[in-house]
């Protein structure tokens, strides 16, 4: 009988400790599936800073490296200068990516590190019980906006991948989501390019995965993928930035 | 040992890391230390190294802690108020029990300071430099010679007990020109250690680097044995030199600058009939607490020479039990003792003892 679906081996085949309806597994499969298609589960280190996927060191299958809140980047510029020859990626979420770390997140893409990045936005900090994220929507109710984001004193949604657009150096720049299956295709293909972008030598390569979090939205899993449609996309339209490789 | 050299303490640092097979350099300018970075960006690139100006103190700690993931020699220089900011990385470092070398060329403080040499970061350097229960070896040269020799040691030592070493310098040391032997070139063997993430190779499990331990008992249980590791150390690796200890009834502790200027002054006050000595100390961390409780049953009493308010004293009257007085003589914010003022304060505590 012929396998149609397989668990990536890239993947470990542990519990997971997200909650019922984040699509944190989706992206992870994804992430897994791009490096069992490379073949290059043996040379990927990956780099995964604080925020809720922050014990992805113990669901991927290749080396893997902790790191502070924000961190990521300069860690991942670390080892690919140590290590030229692997393939490094981090996995970072909002609060991490666009608020903490957001000074290394623009130098290491306008220094074109050749690297993978994968950012999770969710509009929320997730991992400390739903606060306000900078990508957090106008409006938007959290721990730490109970009366919604409000723009004059909270200002505003930061986009990020239109942002590191405006840098010369990156290759690849995409923004996907995986709230259906037609967008789940488009990420799997977003996030394989990536990494092949790595593996050819071709430089910095960003995916911002517009991801559900039920839990802190306080929404049943499938109200949280229609609200990704309804609120998150027209904030956060889909679409690719920049691909050197398409002249763009 | 080569052809002694004229160099600046920061240039012989640098020099030395590369001897000693270090590879990979991050760093952001900051006054008194930025020769290390300028001969690092200079060298590096004709060796196939990595010279990176990162974007701040903070990534650059965190590109250290990138490469010592993967097991290789990897260091970062700076001076007080930037190792501040390096402090959360030298806390992961730590805590992930990777080596790598951070050289801190103090400057007066607190605040932005001044920048001119000190000694005030003595707490900050030898109580864990950063959040968590933690220590670094600490390092303190009092010669451009010593730059060097201290370089290659901090590095082997950090790789041995696996954990960050800290040269910590005054600017005195870094700005000072003298002639130096750099010592001959290490050769690695280029072999990662079993523990680096290099990649599994599809040949073994996961390697991770981490300092997350959700389970209370298993932190724990890391924090004990590094502590044990700690034990070893301090029992191991404490580094000091004697002057004039023989028949001593003072005994100056003091380090870098300071150390060079009580020197002088022992000489002058040995002309004059005082019998004075120093312990001063090389490693900082571990402190060399034998040699000072044995000499605490010989002398009348210590004296301690800071660029600080008498942060090291209190080391001091741990190690002799507070067994005999200890006399302060500093000078902060920059300024440093002349020989005439160390002399004075010794004819203090001799006056005291008699």
């Amino acid at each position: 009988m012929a396998v149609v679906m397989d668990k990536p081996h890239a993947l470990l085949d542990v519990a997971r400790h997200y909650c019922p309806g984040c699509t944190h597994g989706i992206v992870h499969r994804l992430v897994a599936e791009a490096i069992d298609a490379l073949g290059i589960e043996g040379r990927t280190i990956g780099v995964a800073p604080v925020g809720c996927s922050v014990l992805a060191y113990d669901y991927f299958a290749c080396d893997m490296i902790e790191a502070a809140h924000g961190r990521a980047p300069a860690v991942a510029t670390g080892v690919k200068r140590s290590l030229p020859e692997n393939i490094v990626f981090s996995y970072q979420g909002d609060g991490d990516l666009a608020s903490i770390g957001l000074c290394e997140t623009v130098s290491t893409a306008c220094r074109g590190e050749n690297i993978t990045v994968i950012f999770i936005n969710n509009a929320i900090y997730g991992m400390t019980g739903g606060q306000m994220a900078p990508t957090s929507l106008v409006g938007q109710v959290t721990q730490t906006s109970p009366y919604g984001r409000n723009p004059e004193t909270q200002g505003y949604p930061i986009r990020i991948s239109e942002l590191l657009a405006t840098l010369d150096a990156p290759q690849y720049i995409e923004r996907v989501a995986v709230n259906n299956v037609k967008n789940v295709r488009a990420a799997k293909k977003a996030i394989e390019k990536a990494f092949r972008n790595q593996v050819e030598g071709k430089g910095f390569s960003f995916i911002e995965v517009l991801s559900s979090c039920p839990t802190n939205w306080g929404m049943t899993p499938q109200k949280a993928l229609e609200w990704i449609d309804e609120a998150m996309i027209p904030q956060y339209p889909l679409g690719v930035f920049r691909d050197k490789e398409a002249g763009k | 040992m080569q052809e002694k050299v004229l160099m600046k303490g920061n240039e012989a640092i640098a020099e030395a890391a590369i001897l000693a097979g270090c590879r990979h350099y991050f760093g952001y300018p900051i006054t008194p230390q930025t020769e290390v970075a300028a001969y690092m960006s200079k060298k590096m690139p004709k060796i196939g190294g990595t010279f990176l100006q990162a974007e701040s103190e903070i990534a650059a700690i965190n590109m250290v802690y990138g490469v010592a993931s993967t097991g290789k020699r990897v260091m970062t220089s700076s001076s007080s108020p930037g190792i501040a900011l390096k402090a959360e990385g030298i806390s992961y470092l730590a805590g992930a029990d990777l080596p790598a070398l951070i050289l801190n060329v103090q400057r007066g403080g607190p605040g932005l300071g001044g920048i001119q040499p000190s000694q005030a970061d003595y707490y900050f350097a030898t109580r864990g430099p950063g959040h968590g229960d933690f220590h670094v070896l600490v390092l303190a040269p009092a010669s451009v010679q010593e730059m060097a020799d201290l370089t290659a040691k901090a590095f082997a030592l950090a790789e041995k007990y696996r954990m960050p070493a800290m040269l910590l310098a005054d600017g005195t040391m870094g700005q000072m020109m003298e002639p130096v032997a750099l010592p001959d070139p290490v050769d690695l063997n280029g072999e990662a250690p079993e523990w680096a993430t290099t990649g599994t190779k599809m040949q073994r499990k996961h390697n991770i680097a981490n300092s997350l331990y959700l389970s209370p008992a298993e932190l724990e249980r890391t924090n004990i044995e590094r502590f044990e590791r700690y034990a070893k150390i301090e029992e191991e690796e404490p580094m000091w030199e004697e002057f004039m200890m023989e028949d001593a009834d003072i005994c100056i502790v003091s380090c870098g600058i300071t150390a060079r200027v009580s020197r002088n002054a022992i000489v002058e006050a040995r002309k004059q009939g005082i019998k004075v000595g120093m312990i001063r100390p090389i490693t900082l961390w571990p402190f060399p607490k034998k040699p000072l409780a044995a000499a605490a049953e010989k002398v009348k009493s210590f004296l301690c020479v800071e660029l600080n308010m008498g942060q090291m004293k209190e080391d001091v009257e741990l190690a002799i039990r507070c067994k005999k007085p200890v006399d302060l003589c500093f000078r902060v914010g920059g300024m440093i003792p002349s020989p005439d003022e160390v002399l004075a304060a010794i004819k203090n505590a001799a006056e005291k003892e008699a």
